[in-house]
C-alpha cells in the first residue's frame, strides 16, 4: 500500500507508528517518495537524508539548524560544504524523541528575505501555485508541510520567518517567546530576535513539536524553563477570551482586500466562538517597528556574519596577496546581495558616531515597542491580525526592490520587536492562495494562543492540501 | 624646565580557571596545537558563548581588592575586527558597563604613601595565536603561511586600566611588582610575565613640573619584564623631554617592542582611531552579582601585600619591606625568631637563592639556623638552607655542635702554628702531605678541641698550598 504523505499529521502519523500500521522506516520512506515526486518543482529541500536515524516519525530542519554529519549551508555559497561537527540543541532535541530527520530545508540565504528568492541554491516555489513564492526566509520548510514533503518542520523566525511562509503556505507556524527555544547551533542572524519555531499542518502538531524543543538550555545563556508546560489544545470555544484588534495592524497601507476580508470574518469567528472582541491601538509599534528591526538585524548580523572569513571552514578565495585580501575576496564571493546589504546597513549602524542615533535609539525603541504591547495585554488576551498584507506573490515580483520585500514583514515585526510569540493559522482563501491570521500574545502566552488558534481550526475548517495536489 | 612624567598602566592578566571564559575547554598553554578546542571557541556557526561564573568571581574578587566599585549591572559587549586571531570576528569584552571600576592602589614608598587610582578592571576573552612559518622563527616578515593555534583563544582575562597617576619608572616598577603579588596572593592568576599570564601597556607623557596638562602620550607595547618596562619608560620620558626641549611636538604614536630582542629599536606605529563598533553581545545576559557573593568573597580577602608592607617597614627600613612582601617571603620573615634586620637579610639573599618554598619551611628550626649562621661554614649554611623546606628539617645537625667555624677566629691560631713549626711546613710543600693531619692536631690542641676540623682543614691547604 502506498501511504499518501499529502494529508497525513505529525500526530496522525505517530498514531500509525503506535499501531503498528506502519514502520518508521516505511514512513520516512513514504516522504522521501513524495519528496522525489514534488520536489523536483518545488525545490523545497536542499538535501534529504536516506535513512530513519530514529524510532519516530520524521521532520525537516530549515538548513540553517546545525546537524553533525549533515552539511548545514544556511542557504548561503559561503557555507557550502561545510559539514558540523555538533548538533543544535533542537536537533539533539528531536533525536532524543526519536524523530528522524528527513532533510534540510531551502531558506533565504542567511535567513535574509521573505520569499526564499535570495537562497544560493534557487528558489522555492508555493505548492499552491508554482508561479508564486512560498514567503520566507524558512520558505522550504513552509512549502515542504504544505506539499507533504514532511509532517512537520523547523523554521526560525527573526522579523516573521516563520509566521509569513507559514501564512502563504497556508500552514500552521509559531514564532515562539524569545528565550523560549535554545538558539545553540542555529546559524546566526540576529541574536536578540531568532527564535526557531514549528511548523505543521495543525495547531495540535504545532504544540507537540513546541512542547519537543522548548525550554531551557545551558548552552544558551538567554534561555529560561518555561513557567508553565506545554498543553495540548483541546477545547474548541473561546469563552472568556479578551480578542484585542489593533487598528494599525489591520489598516496598513498595502493590506490586500481579500486577506482582509478573510482577516474580518475570523474575527466575526472568535466572536461566535464567545470571545469578546474589542479594538485597541499600537501606534508607535506599527510606524516604528519595521524601521527600528531594520537597524538592529542588520547591526547583529554585520557582527554574526564576521566569521565568515574564509580561515576555518566553509568557502575560501585565496591568493598570494595576504590575508586582508583573502577576507575580501572570499566574503565577495560567498555572500549574495541581501547580506551583503545588510552588512553594510548594520555595520554603518554600529559605527562611532552614528551608534546612539541609529543602534542606541533603535533599542530605546523597543523598549517602547514592549511597553505598548504590555498595555494592549492589560486587557487583551491576544492581538489579532493578518500575518501577511498580501497572500503568495509572484517569483520575482519584489526581487527588484528590497523596500517592499521589506514591508511583507510589517505585521509580524512589531511583536517579534518586543519578544512575544505569534501563531499564524490559515483563515481561509483569497483567489485560490491561503491567508494568514497572526495571533500575538503575552511573553510565555504560548498555551493560549494554542488553544485560540486550535478553536478558530476547528471552526474555519481550513483544507490545508493545496487544490492543485489533492 | 624641569619636568614631570605622567604614567598610566594597562595590565592583562591570565586568570587561572581551569577552562575557558565562554567555553568549557580546559586551558593550557602548552599542549599540542589546537588540542583544546570547541565549537564555541573556533567560532563555528551557531555556537553561543557561556560565562565561567569562576572567572566572574575572581573578577570581582580583584576588583574587591583594589577597591573598586563592583557593578550592580555589568554588560558583555563585542568589539569588532577582523584578524585570524579573532576566530568570531569580535572579541567579547566590556566596554562602557565592567565589573570593576572606580578602584585605587594605595602604595606605600619611601616618601610616604602614594595613591594610584584604576579607572576599571574588566573580563575579557583572550585570542587565539598565530604562528607565521616559513621565514625568519616565528616572524611574520618573511613568512610563506600563518597556522593558528585556539588553545588560548577564549581563555579569560582580566584587563585593569590605571589613573596616569605614577610620576616615575621606578614607581611604575614598584606599582607592578606590588599588583603582581596582590594578584598572585587571591590565587586568580600566576601573573608571571614570563609565561605570558601577565603583559603590560604603558602610556608615557610628560609636562613641565607643577603643570596640570595633559600632553600627547605615547604607548608602549611588549614590555617583556618590570624591570625592562622601566627602562622603556626611563627612556621614553628623556626622549620626549629632549623633544620638547628641541621645541618639537611629541607624536602620538606606539611603540612595539620586540620581546625576543630586549635591545631591539621599538617598531612606531602612528595610532589608527579604529572603529571597534562596540554593542552589547546579545548572546548574553547582563552579569548581576548577588550582594551575598560579592560579600563572602570580600570577607575572604587577607591582608593585603601594601599593608604588610606597611607594618614590616616599621621595624626594617621600607625597600628591604617591600622586598621581603613583594618576593612572598614576609610572612615566612614574620614567624622567624631572631635579630629582625638579619632573619630580613638572610631570606632575601641566601634563603632566595636556594629557591625553597617559603610555605614548607619550619620557622624556628630555620630561626636557629640563621642565628648560628656566624659559626656555620658557608657550604655547610648553603646546604642547611637547601634543606630547610625539606620535611621534618632540623637545624641541630647544621649548627657545628659549638665548634668554632668563623675563619676570622681560627686563622690567627693556623698561623701561630704554621709558623711554630717551619720544618714541617717545608717538608709538607715538599710533597709530604700526610702532615696536614699533624697540622690540624696542633689547631685542635690549640683550641682544645673546639674548631671545626672541616673549616681547619681549608684554612690550612689555602696556607700551605
Amino acid at each position: 500500500m502506498k501511504l499518501e504523505t499529502l494529508r497525513l499529521t505529525a500526530e496522525e502519523g505517530m498514531g500509525l507508528l503506535e499501531r503498528g500500521e506502519v514502520s518508521a522506516a516505511e514512513l520516512h520512506g513514504a516522504y522521501l517518495e513524495a519528496i522525489s515526486e514534488r520536489d523536483d518543482e518545488l525545490h523545497a529541500y536542499l538535501r534529504t537524508v536516506d535513512e530513519a536515524d530514529g524510532p519516530s516519525i520524521p521532520i525537516a530542519f530549515k538548513d540553517l539548524i546545525s546537524t553533525r554529519g549533515v552539511e548545514t549551508t544556511a542557504g548561503s555559497k559561503i557555507l557550502a560544504g561545510y559539514v558540523p561537527v555538533y548538533d543544535a540543541t533542537v536537533a539533539t532535541r528531536c533525536r532524543e524523541t526519536g524523530l528522524t530527520l528527513l532533510g534540510k530545508t531551502n531558506m533565504d540565504e542567511f535567513a535574509m528575505g521573505s520569499s526564499t528568492e535570495n537562497s544560493a541554491y534557487g528558489p522555492t516555489r508555493n505548492p499552491w501555485d508554482p508561479d508564486r513564492v512560498p514567503g520566507g526566509s524558512s520558505g522550504g520548510s513552509a512549502a515542504a508541510v504544505a506539499a507533504g514533503l514532511a509532517p512537520w518542520a523547523l523554521g526560525s523566525d527573526t522579523g516573521g520567518s516563520v509566521k509569513q511562509p507559514a501564512s502563504l503556505c497556508g500552514i500552521v507556524g509559531l514564532r515562539p517567546t524569545y528565550g523560549s527555544v535554545s538558539r545553540y547551533g542555529i546559524v546566526a542572524f540576529a541574536s536578540s530576535l531568532d527564535q526557531i519555531g514549528p511548523m505543521a499542518k495543525t495547531v495540535r502538531d504545532c504544540a507537540l513539536l513546541y512542547r519537543i524543543v522548548a525550554g531551557r538550555d545551558p548552552c544558551d545563556s538567554t534561555t529560561v524553563e518555561l513557567p508553565q508546560p506545554v498543553e495540548i489544545p483541546e477545547r474548541e470555544d473561546l469563552k472568556g477570551l479578551r480578542v484585542g484588534v489593533p487598528r494599525e495592524l489591520n489598516d496598513v497601507e498595502g493590506i490586500e482586500p481579500g486577506v482582509k476580508e478573510q482577516v474580518d470574518r475570523t474575527i466575526e469567528r472568535c466572536r461566535e466562538l464567545g470571545a469578546e472582541v474589542g479594538e485597541t491601538s499600537l501606534p508607535r509599534s506599527v510606524d516604528y517597528g519595521l524601521a527600528c528591526y531594520y537597524l538592529i538585524a542588520p547591526s547583529e548580523a554585520s557582527s554574526n556574519l564576521a566569521r565568515y572569513d574564509g580561515v576555518r571552514y566553509g568557502l575560501r578565495v585565496t591568493g598570494d596577496d595576504g590575508v586582508r585580501a583573502m577576507y575580501d575576496r572570499t566574503r565577495d564571493a560567498g555572500f549574495g546581495d541581501e547580506p551583503k546589504r545588510r552588512i553594510m546597513l548594520g555595520t554603518y549602524a554600529l559605527s562611532a558616531g552614528y551608534y546612539e542615533a541609529y543602534y542606541g535609539q533603535a533599542q530605546k525603541v523597543r523598549t517602547v515597542i514592549a511597553q505598548e504591547h504590555a498595555a494592549a495585554f492589560e486587557s487583551f488576551d491576544v492581538l489579532v491580525s493578518p500575518t501577511s498584507p498580501t497572500v503568495a506573490f509572484g517569483l520575482g515580483e519584489k526581487t527588484a526592490s528590497p523596500l517592499a520585500m521589506y514591508l511583507s514583514d510589517v505585521l509580524t515585526i512589531p511583536s517579534n520587536m518586543a519578544g512575544l510569540p505569534g501563531l499564524s493559522i490559515p483563515c481561509g482563501l483569497s483567489d485560490g492562495l491561503p491567508v494568514g491570521f497572526q495571533l500575538i500574545g503575552p511573553q510565555f502566552s504560548e498555551n493560549t494562543l494554542f488553544q485560540v488558534g486550535h478553536a478558530l481550526e476547528h471552526a474555519i475548517e481550513f483544507d490545508f492540501v493545496p487544490g492543485r495536489l489533492a | 624646565m624641569s619636568w614631570e612624567p605622567i604614567i598610566g598602566l594597562e595590565i592583562h592578566i591570565h586568570l587561572k580557571t581551569r577552562t575557558k571564559m565562554f567555553c568549557r575547554c580546559e586551558v593550557a598553554y602548552f599542549e599540542p596545537e589546537n588540542s583544546r578546542t570547541c565549537p564555541v571557541c573556533l567560532a563555528h556557526p551557531g555556537s553561543l558563548p557561556v560565562p565561567n561564573a569562576k572567572a566572574i568571581e575572581w573578577t570581582i574578587k580583584l576588583g574587591l581588592a583594589l577597591d573598586c566599585e563592583i557593578a550592580e549591572r555589568a554588560i558583555f559587549h563585542r568589539k569588532n575586527y577582523f584578524y585570524p586571531d579573532n576566530p568570531k570576528g569580535y572579541q567579547i569584552s566590556q566596554y562602557d558597563e565592567p565589573l570593576c571600576r572606580g578602584g585605587r592602589l594605595v602604595m606605600p614608598g619611601p616618601e610616604g604613601d602614594a595613591e594610584i587610582g584604576i579607572v576599571r578592571a574588566h573580563l575579557e576573552e583572550d585570542a587565539a595565536k598565530n604562528v607565521h612559518v616559513g621565514g625568519a622563527e616565528g616572524r611574520i616578515g618573511g613568512a610563506t603561511a600563518t597556522l593558528v593555534d585556539f588553545n588560548r583563544a577564549g581563555a579569560p582575562l582580566v584587563e585593569i586600566v590605571t589613573q596616569p597617576d605614577l610620576r616615575s619608572a621606578d614607581q611604575a616598577r614598584r606599582f607592578l611588582q606590588l599588583l603582581r603579588q596582590t594578584i598572585v596572593e587571591l590565587g586568580i592568576s600566576d601573573a608571571e610575565m614570563e609565561k605570558g599570564s601577565l603583559r603590560v601597556d604603558v602610556n608615557v607623557s610628560v609636562r613641565p613640573e607643577g603643570s596640570d596638562e595633559l600632553r600627547t602620550r605615547t604607548e608602549m607595547k611588549n614590555l617583556n619584564s618590570f624591570a625592562f618596562a622601566a627602562r622603556a619608560i626611563a627612556r621614553e620620558v628623556e626622549r620626549q623631554i629632549a623633544v620638547y626641549e628641541a621645541g618639537g611636538e611629541v607624536e602620538q604614536e606606539t611603540l612595539h617592542f620586540d620581546p625576543g630582542a630586549e635591545s631591539a629599536p621599538p617598531l612606531r606605529s602612528k595610532e589608527e582611531a579604529q572603529d571597534y563598533r562596540y554593542f552589547p553581545e546579545p548572546d548574553l545576559v547582563p552579569v548581576e552579582p548577588p550582594r551575598e557573593l560579592v560579600e563572602r568573597v570580600r570577607a575572604e580577602l587577607r591582608e593585603s601585600p601594601a599593608t604588610r608592607i606597611r607594618r614590616i617597614a616599621a621595624e626594617l627600613d621600607y625597600d628591604l619591606s617591600e622586598e621581603l612582601v613583594t618576593s612572598g617571603r614576609d610572612r615566612l620573615y614574620e614567624r622567624v625568631p631572631g635579630d629582625r634586620r638579619g632573619v630580613a637579610n638572610v631570606l632575601m639573599n641566601q634563603f632566595a637563592a636556594a629557591g625553597v618554598d617559603p610555605e614548607a619551611v619550619d620557622p624556628e628550626e630555620l630561626g636557629k639556623l640563621i642565628e648560628a649562621r656566624s659559626r656555620i661554614p658557608r657550604d655547610k649554611f648553603t646546604e642547611a638552607l637547601a634543606a630547610s623546606g625539606d620535611s621534618g628539617f632540623a637545624a641541630e645537625p647544621y649548627l657545628g655542635d659549638g665548634l668554632v667555624a668563623d675563619t676570622g677566629e681560627l686563622e690567627p691560631i693556623v698561623e701561630k702554628i704554621l709558623d711554630a713549626n717551619p720544618g714541617q711546613v717545608e717538608a709538607y710543600r715538599g710533597g709530604k702531605e700526610g702532615l696536614l693531619g699533624f697540622f690540624v692536631g696542633q689547631v685542635m690542641k690549640e683550641t682544645q678541641g673546639k674548631a671545626d676540623p672541616q673549616v681547619v682543614n681549608e684554612l690550612l691547604r689555602q696556607k700551605l698550598s
